[in-house]
């Protein structure tokens, strides 16, 4: 590969590849103009979502195919200027790519006739402009500007994506082309989404208050501001607001926003582009000015007034891109953009001057151009609106007048006058392929006024129909007698070429003004930009506060307020009927669970609050044995023995209760009152449960299949390794991850030999009730599957055996006495049960599915014989996961203490 | 019966949630010792209450001949019982490891061997190495 050899040097066929589909397109557009002008709109559809009656639905009639031959065409034009421009960067293929992406966002916007659609289209269109503003991301302005267009642009889109949403609801369909102007101006709703679509439209065509970042946008490359700033991105605003003209139009806020805002951000566009001395940001404000003038004409309701505003989009887009790529080779070949040091380059950049000259007398408005039919055209749509139209044209001869003088500055002084060299050595003009845009371009602004008529009724004509939503006439001739536009016209070359004479004294004047006034939002979006900051800081420092304790009583009193809540409107406050009367043994227990659950609270002892636990454990441990859960019963019964066994070990080396103060009063009504709701919730959601109707299906069938499916007696057992084994598994798994976590935890420490205890009464009692113990849990283990019993049940019996061991006679003994590491022993278990569960896969069953085989079975009696299964082997691999993970604590808190 | 499991639960799970909250790690252990008790009841009961007959088949027979405790929450539970002890012996551990390496087991000196950006600059960090 070529790159290789030179990384920062693109082919040179890069420029022209890129620019051929877009031309190619162009061309096609074009051929669909005769149909368009007669009247057809060209339809595509592709359903998208249509449970949501969202369609992928495109439309060509005349204003999508105006837009689509500015993109296209101009497309085609900045692409091969590009390659020229950028074929020393190192990211040229990663700005065509964006380049590219960015058209066909556009491309889609213009064409896009459901408003999903166009929402999507939209927001990419501001996604790859951001990508472009911050093409060279190595610079913090350009970062700055891009992330600023982001906001401004991408805020406006989700505001405009409110305003669509709405008007889809309240017109009854998303395609733009059914929508129904009357119902949408009766709904309700009516003002809200004409205000929401026009913020959407102000923040995209860079209105005030929203101007701001468009000049900011100028970080960009120079063909990135030529092919956004010219004919696509900003417009799409313009575009909108044309597109909705036929649904809003008639409302006054409508009317009254699009001419104020537009008027004004004419004149500040123009009166800044003024100041400027770099002739790229010149331009920049140029186009604020223009978007102004579109914007205001946009309010007119008289077909004049859309005419103009069509007419005058085609001259700036044609105008604008030149003068862009203009600046851009100025900058390239001349070495600045700054216009106080061009000067006389007309003779070493003839080619140059002669588009930048074309485009700047378009751009002024002098006859024979098409900005002069534009300009006429302008003032007349002007004084035909509906609000303010006298003021309106004062305001648009005030922005013209500058716009001559900006065209002065920027056509004649880099190339009149005496030849400077002092910038680059030998200024010349580009080549051919940075050259043929402009020329083409501006060569069409002044073919389209000496021969209107190749776009009128082409072009413009079917435009003007589309965003009317009715007939018009438009006819653009270069000669319209003597009238009030005229004179106006005059009036404005008259302060024009004044303040270009003047100019020095003019821009003193200016910048008196302008610096006084709240013109940009820029220090705006600062500051709130920064308030938000703060604003996200604030708010996290009181929701993350750091401490757990708060999170914890945030938790808790928002669940039981909202299950409380629900309970006491949705009539879930129930007691239940015909309850089993308590016992004396029942109650008996549950006083005894009550007194230790109160002692653990309130003793300042340790001692005290480990027996209270002790008497929880049991007495609940008495009321599952009471209720027929013998297995449960026995294995909470050997937990409360481990819990002691762990406690005695570790507890005594944490510090006492009494060594922090009790909570302040405050603190302790506060989490009083949490306690107290999460108690009541429990209670009350109990209580309603018990009030329901039982559902013993699962139940009936786990007693009627366990038997003859599963060859256990003991149901507890059978559910547990045979029908929910993969359920088991899982929590195995959470067991011995328990238990390697905590021997992971405590490990590292200096091993401190520590003295057994020492009782000799202790220590021979232990050796044999220890060896009974591990014997006991043999039996256990085997039996389970039919009588109380099981891995589980089997497993604490023998951790407890060997944690005696470890007690009287130290770690060591207790480590040869097993054999092993408990950690190998856990994990042993694991890959046991983990074995067992996927024989029974591999055997052609469901995971978990026992294996069974028959000894000695006897048919003729019914006897099936002793079975023996995987499920056994499930079953010891519990057990061995079991007596490793809390064998692995024991050790690890008692070697560590 | 039921009501006093419910009347029980709903006290285990007051008193969980208060030690829950104390500013003492040893007793945020005995919170969750006694949250899983209430866990475990509030299962139990709302499974049923059976007296006596544990749910075991008997031999000679394809199922239960009378009315037996209900398995399934008995299965749950058994379980969830090993689990919490696991889960009470990490955090014990925890604890101890804690209270070893930071000299102290009151949750709010916690929070600051660990400062949050808004945490008062002044004040000062205990020691975290051993």
């Amino acid at each position: 590969m070529a790159a290789a050899a030179h990384p920062s040097k693109a082919p040179p066929w890069f420029g022209p590849a890129f620019a051929l589909p877009p031309a190619i397109a162009a061309l096609l557009f074009a051929l669909l103009l005769p149909t368009v002008s007669g009247g057809t709109a060209h339809e595509w559809t592709l359903a998208w979502a249509p449970e949501l009656g969202v369609e992928l639905a495109f439309r060509v009639d005349g204003l999508s195919l105006l837009f689509a031959l500015l993109v296209t065409g101009i497309g085609a034009a900045t692409m091969l200027y590009a390659g020229v421009y950028m074929k020393e960067h190192p990211r040229i293929g990663r700005f065509f790519l964006y380049l590219t992406l960015f058209m066909i966002s556009m491309l889609g916007l213009v064409l896009a006739d459901d408003a999903i659609a166009l929402f999507v289209f939209w927001e990419l269109t501001t996604i790859t402009s951001f990508l472009l503003i911050g093409f060279t991301h190595d610079d913090p302005t350009s970062r700055r500007n891009a992330l600023q267009a982001l906001l401004v642009t991408g805020g406006g889109g989700l505001v405009l994506l409110a305003g669509l949403l709405l008007l889809g609801m309240e017109a009854g369909t998303l395609r733009l082309s059914q929508m129904d102007g009357a119902a949408v101006q009766a709904s309700a709703l009516g003002t809200a989404m004409a205000v929401l679509v026009i913020i959407g439209c102000f923040t995209k065509s860079a209105q005030f208050p929203f101007h701001f970042w468009l000049p900011n946008a100028m970080s960009a490359p120079t063909p990135v501001s030529a092919y956004l700033h010219s004919a696509t991105m900003v417009k799409a605003g313009v575009y909108l607001m044309a597109r909705f003209a036929p649904v809003f139009g008639d409302m006054a806020v409508w009317v009254w926003s699009l001419t104020v805002a537009g008027a004004l951000t004419a004149v500040i566009g123009a009166l800044w582009a003024l100041r400027q001395t770099d002739l790229k940001q010149m331009l920049a404000w140029t186009t604020v000015m223009a978007l102004g003038t579109l914007t205001l004409l946009l309010a007119g309701s008289e077909s004049v007034s859309i005419a103009a505003a069509m007419t005058f989009l085609v001259v700036h887009a044609l105008y604008k891109a030149t003068l862009f790529l203009v600046v851009g080779i100025l900058d390239h070949d001349a070495g600045t953009r700054d216009r106080r040091q061009l000067s006389g380059l007309l003779k070493a950049m003839p080619l140059t001057a002669a588009a930048a000259m074309l485009a700047a007398g378009s751009m002024a408005g002098f006859p024979p151009f098409l900005g002069f039919i534009g300009k006429e055209l302008t003032y007349e749509g002007a004084l035909a609106l509906t609000a303010l139209p006298w003021l309106s044209a004062v305001g648009l001869v005030l922005a013209s007048a500058c716009m001559v003088a900006v065209a002065g500055m920027i056509a004649l002084g880099p190339f009149l006058g005496r030849e400077r060299r002092s910038v680059a050595e030998h200024p010349h003009d580009p080549p051919f392929g940075m050259l043929i845009g402009p020329i083409l371009l501006a060569a069409m602004g002044l073919a389209f006024g000496l021969a209107p008529a190749l776009i009128s009724g082409s072009i413009v004509q079917p435009a003007v129909v589309a965003v009317m939503g009715g007939p018009a006439e438009v006819k653009l001739v270069l000669w319209h007698g003597v009238n009030v536009p005229l004179m106006l016209g005059l009036l404005t070359f008259a302060i024009g070429i004044g303040l270009y004479v003047f100019r020095h004294r003019a821009i003193a004047a200016v910048d008196a003004v302008v610096t006084r006034l709240p013109t940009t939002g820029d220090a705006v979006y600062d500051r709130s930009l920064t308030g938000l900051k703060w604003l996200a800081a604030a708010q996290t420092a009181v929701l993350q506060c750091g401490r757990p304790r708060v999170y914890l009583a945030a938790t808790v009193a928002v669940v039981a307020v909202a299950v409380l809540a629900t309970l006491v409107v949705g009539g879930g406050l129930r007691w239940p009927a015909g309850n089993p009367t308590p016992d004396l043994l029942g109650v008996a227990a549950v006083v005894v669970a009550a007194a230790g659950t109160v002692l653990v609270v309130l003793t300042p002892s340790r001692l005290a609050a480990i027996g209270g636990l002790g008497m929880v454990g049991t007495a609940i441990a008495v009321l599952f044995l009471m209720h027929g859960a013998v297995d449960v019963a026995t294995t909470q019964f050997l937990v409360e023995t481990l819990v002691v066994v762990l406690l005695a070990v570790a507890m005594l080396r944490l510090p006492p209760l009494t060594r922090l103060p009790p909570r302040p009063r405050g603190t302790a009504v506060r989490d009083g009152l949490i306690a107290g709701a999460a108690g009541l919730m429990v209670t009350c959601v109990l209580l309603a449960v018990l009030a329901e109707p039982f559902d013993r299906r699962v139940t009936d069938f786990f007693e009627a299949a366990s038997w003859p499916e599963a060859y256990g007696r003991n149901i507890v057992n059978v559910i547990l390794v045979d029908f929910r084994a993969l359920d088991t598994f899982g929590e195995i798994a959470v067991v011995a991850v328990a238990g390697l976590g905590a021997y992971a935890l405590l490990r590292n420490d200096r091993v401190v030999p520590k003295a057994p205890a020492d009782s000799l009464i202790l220590r021979t009692a232990l050796r044999g009730l220890a060896a009974l113990l591990l014997v006991f849990a043999l039996f256990m283990l085997l039996r389970g599957h039919n009588e109380p019993g099981g891995g589980f049940i089997a497993g604490l019996i023998a951790a407890t055996a060997f944690a005696l061991v470890t007690l009287g006679h130290g770690v060591d003994k207790a480590r040869r006495a097993v054999g092993a590491t408990p950690r190998a022993v856990a994990l042993g278990g694991l890959a046991l049960a983990l074995a067992a569960g996927l024989a029974g896969l591999f055997s052609g069953g469901a995971p978990f599915e026992g294996l069974w085989m028959f000894l000695g079975g006897d048919p003729a009696a019914g006897d099936k014989g002793t079975p023996l299964s995987t499920v056994l082997l499930f079953d010891i691999g519990v057990f061995l996961v079991v007596v490793g993970s809390v064998l692995a604590i024991v050790f690890a808190l008692e070697e560590e203490a | 019966m039921d009501v006093l499991l419910a009347l029980l639960a709903g006290l285990l799970t007051a008193a969980a949630v208060w030690l829950l909250l104390d500013r003492s790690l040893v007793r945020v252990l005995f919170g969750l010792a006694l949250l899983g008790n209430a866990a475990n009841l509030v299962i139990f009961s709302a499974g049923r209450l059976t007296a006596g007959a544990p749910p075991i088949v008997p031999v000679g027979a394809e199922a239960p001949l009378e009315t037996v405790a209900n398995a399934l929450p008995q299965a749950l539970i058994l379980t969830a019982i090993v689990i919490s002890f696991g889960l009470f012996a990490f955090a014990l551990a925890l604890v101890h490891r804690a209270h070893k390496d930071l000299g102290t087991a009151d949750i709010d000196a916690l929070h600051d061997a660990e400062p949050s950006p808004h945490a008062d600059p002044h004040h000062s960090t205990p020691e975290t190495g051993r």
